[in-house]
């Protein structure tokens, strides 16, 4: 349905998207997830058409953004990050003038327009489409960006941050409506919260320095992201460094570090690969005779690489600015 | 028929804007004036003098109602879900000519009371006056072309507005400034720009064809320009 092949974009003299490549198959929830700056929104902007690429290849329902860019804009929906709406419209005119622009003949267009109110819940609780866009809360206009993309039914639906701003009641059920809308429609969405678009999607691109760092299904992703496997413990009974030999002595242990706390020695484990080593640690310590209280696996989670990911983004951007 | 789906709403956001309201009970408020004092010192029965008078008005008017035409669009980021549409850069640029031309009819339209007035009072030549009103017209149609031009340069409306009187006071102030100095070449040279050439045969009541070729030309031009530089905002 989407496929980005080697698209880059400069910005005079600023990168802001590298070499990118990516598919998106029909029906899939993709979400673009990255750190602010990292060349999220520029990409949206070039899938929809609204942004040329400097080089690289879009290409939407089998239609390229730059050669047939008004098929391209037919078939897809979009609401950018600003939701940007005319203040001295009320909501219905505004949804009737969308629906001119989006090509829906006269006798379908209130049709339409009662479908995007009611799917975005602009007519409930209280009825809002006579009210003034400029007097609507963040939410509402939100809802009324979502209402403007889905108009005319497209088969591509193009989000920037959908939710940002929006209280936690309207973020569950901003989720919501994406998560159903995801039975009729191709949707990619972007965001900088990770929890979000691992609960709404079904796909995650994590985009950094304007290069993809990672693709895949939040399953797949946790497994191509999480580190070494360590396993936390800590004892009693003995000096520390003698336990940080005996352990190393241990097969399939990569390195340990001892830390004191509070008359207990803590022990940070790293085994080798993605092994558990807790069995081979705990027979190891009754023998010995130490007393153990707490003896735990971790892996490094998907968290722990978006923050890694930004980071490693800030640095770069730190050191750029430095130069 | 986008275009005019595009000039209805256009239309819609100037009966909501105060601006627009602002401007035109001011220049209401000066046409009148400028139409009360001709009546004391000429006392001519003539509408000439008011269509001169507005036609220098308007180099005033006309930017300050098309400043936010696509400086607004730019600005609060309505021109991303505009050009997602799918809509052609004439289809909007034609959209707001047409939105902002009905508007400055609306308010043309306004001054037929110094015409009525004059009915009322005296015999005013109705051909002069008919023969006024479409210099008007044209005039008016150029003036917001180099306007909307001047608006797709910039997100900044007050700038846009500066551009457009820049032009127009070059064409229709400066250019009779150096036909009034009357050097050679250049005096005959700045005849042939100066708009008020064109119109102030319009504005006796004599067609000149000459007049209809400048006016429409200049209107093409600029709207031909807007396209243009709304195109290449994708490009920079």
């Amino acid at each position: 349905m989407i496929d980005v092949k080697h698209l880059t974009k400069w910005y005079s003299r600023v990168l802001a998207v590298d070499d990118i490549s990516f598919h998106v198959d029909k029906g899939m929830i993709v979400g673009f997830l990255g750190p602010n700056g990292a060349g999220k929104s520029t990409t949206l902007k070039i899938l929809t058409s609204y942004l040329p690429a400097t080089s690289g290849k879009v290409a939407i329902a089998g239609h390229d953004v730059l050669e047939d860019s008004l098929e391209v804009r037919r078939n897809i929906g979009y609401m950018p990050e600003a939701v940007p709406l005319y203040p001295e419209m009320r909501v219905r005119e505004l949804l009737m003038f969308r629906a001119a622009m989006r090509d829906i003949p006269a006798r379908d267009r209130k049709t339409a327009v009662d479908r995007a109110v009611e799917r975005c819940w602009l007519n409930k609780p209280k009825d809002m489409t006579r009210r003034r866009v400029g007097e609507l809360s963040r939410g509402y206009k939100q809802r009324v960006g979502l209402a403007e993309s889905l108009l005319h039914n497209p088969p591509v639906l193009i989000l920037d941050e959908p939710t940002i701003g929006l209280d936690p009641n309207q973020i569950r059920a901003m989720r919501e409506l994406i998560q159903e809308l995801g039975q009729d429609h191709t949707i990619i969405l972007s965001s900088h919260i990770l929890a979000e678009v691992e609960q709404t999607c079904n796909h995650i691109i994590v985009i950094a320095g304007g290069q993809i760092v990672a693709d895949g299904t939040p399953e797949s992703l946790q497994k191509q992201v999480s580190g070494p496997s360590q396993v936390l413990a800590e004892l009693r009974g003995a000096e520390s460094a003698k336990m940080v030999k005996a352990i190393e002595a241990l097969e399939g242990i990569h390195k340990v570090e001892a830390s004191a706390i509070g008359g207990w020695t803590r022990l940070m484990i790293e085994c080798d690969g993605k092994s558990d080593r807790r069995a081979e640690i705990y027979r190891m310590v009754a023998e010995k005779g130490w007393q153990l209280r707490e003896l735990r696996h971790t892996v490094g989670s998907l968290e722990d690489f978006f923050v890694q990911v930004t980071y490693k983004q800030n640095m770069q951007a730190a050191g750029r600015l430095a130069q | 028929m986008k275009a005019l789906t595009l000039a209805r709403r256009e239309l819609t956001g100037y009966l909501y804007s105060p601006i627009a309201y602002v401007i035109g009970a001011g220049f209401l408020l000066l046409t009148a004036g400028w139409f009360f004092l001709n009546l004391r010192i000429g006392g001519e029965a003539s509408l000439r003098p008011l269509f001169d008078g507005m036609a220098v008005l308007m180099v005033l008017a006309v930017p300050l109602l098309t400043m936010g035409l696509l400086s607004k669009e730019y600005d609060s980021g309505t021109i991303e879900t505009l050009m997602t549409s799918p809509v052609t850069d004439t289809q909007v640029i034609m959209g707001k000519f047409f939105g902002v031309l009905v508007f400055y009819l609306a308010l043309l339209a306004t001054t037929l009371v110094f015409l009525g007035l004059m009915l009322a009072y005296g015999r005013p030549d109705m051909g002069v006056a008919a023969m006024g009103y479409i210099g008007m017209i044209l005039l008016g149609s150029a003036y917001l072309s180099v306007g909307i031009f001047a608006s797709t340069l910039t997100r900044h409306q007050i700038v846009a507005a500066i551009v457009a009187i820049a032009i127009l006071a070059f064409f229709v102030v400066l250019m009779g400034f150096v036909v009034g100095l009357g050097i050679r070449p250049w005096a005959d040279l700045a005849a042939k720009l100066n708009a008020m050439t064109y119109f102030r045969d319009f504005s006796r009541g004599v067609f000149d064809s000459r007049g209809l070729v400048y006016f429409v030309s200049a209107t093409a031009l600029f709207l031909f320009l807007s396209v243009k530089t709304l195109e290449s905002r994708r490009w920079r």
